[in-house]
């Protein structure tokens, strides 16, 4: 019958680029990915909110290239300074965005860069302080042109 | 051909808090891309930064995916005294850069 060789073709190719959709599209980072990741790096210690400030735009046209400061409120004594800045992401293939390690010389704890963003999503900061303990921020961000995932012309 | 760009005050005073900003040209390719026949790009990234201020580390960064091509980093730090700043960025498929850059603390 060529109506149901037409029908079951089409099945046939309709499940075949379902199947090669799956496997060519990289995984989103899931929010548990996120959590995870977070966890790698504080452990069990618990994350407050607060301390930390998280420029990026609300709205960014290009996720290519997104402007990023990361400050944290710290007198950055000998006693009293940030340890470290980790970002991370929601919803790019992988979790981390960088972890930059300071000390009590930077005299203040800020640092920017630029960074990639595959889709709009949440954006989360967190210092590690010298007293061990862990504060965080995070910022949503809207993105109209996605990075990382797009094909090489 | 790799190339960093560096800015870093030429002269500061003694305790004074300076902001150093680097650019060190590279395509951080993400390794998530594909071409049209489907085939993956291979990752290409700087994985590592670092500075160096008289022989002493003062800021080391670890970079991912997520940072954008020609990674832009700035941070701070106390001018303690005159002396030169070295930078260096390694990455993958032997990738291994290195800038210096002084200053003259009064």
């Amino acid at each position: 019958m060529p109506d149901q060789t037409t029908r079951r073709t089409f099945l046939s190719l309709a499940g075949g680029a379902a199947v090669l959709g799956v496997t060519l599209r990289p995984a989103e980072a899931t929010p548990a990915m996120l959590s995870s990741a977070i966890r790698n790096v504080v452990g069990e210690a618990p994350v407050r909110t607060g301390k930390v400030r998280l420029d990026v735009p609300p709205l960014v046209e290009n996720g290519n290239t997104v402007p990023m400061t990361v400050s944290v409120a710290s007198p950055m004594t000998a006693q009293d300074y940030v340890k470290s800045i980790h970002v991370f992401n929601e919803k790019n293939p992988q979790p981390n965005i960088g972890n930059f390690y300071l000390g009590p010389r930077a005299g203040r704890a800020q640092i920017s860069t630029r960074i990639r963003l595959a889709d709009s999503q949440k954006v989360v900061a967190i210092a590690h302080l010298s007293d061990d303990t862990f504060w965080s921020v995070s910022v949503d961000v809207v993105v109209t042109l996605a990075a990382c995932t797009e094909e090489v012309i | 051909m790799p190339a960093a760009l560096i800015n870093v005050p030429r002269k500061a005073k003694r305790g004074d808090v300076i902001e150093i900003k680097t650019l060190m040209s590279h395509i951080m390719e993400t390794g998530y891309r594909h071409l049209a026949s489907g085939e993956v790009v291979p990752r290409d990234i700087i994985t590592s930064f670092s500075c160096r201020y008289n022989g002493t580390e003062i800021f080391r960064a670890d970079l991912f995916p997520a940072i954008a091509a020609n990674p832009f980093i700035t941070f701070f730090t106390t001018a303690t005294e005159s002396g030169t700043f070295e930078f260096d960025w390694i990455g993958d498929k032997g990738f291994s850069e290195t800038a210096t850059a002084s200053i003259i603390v009064e």
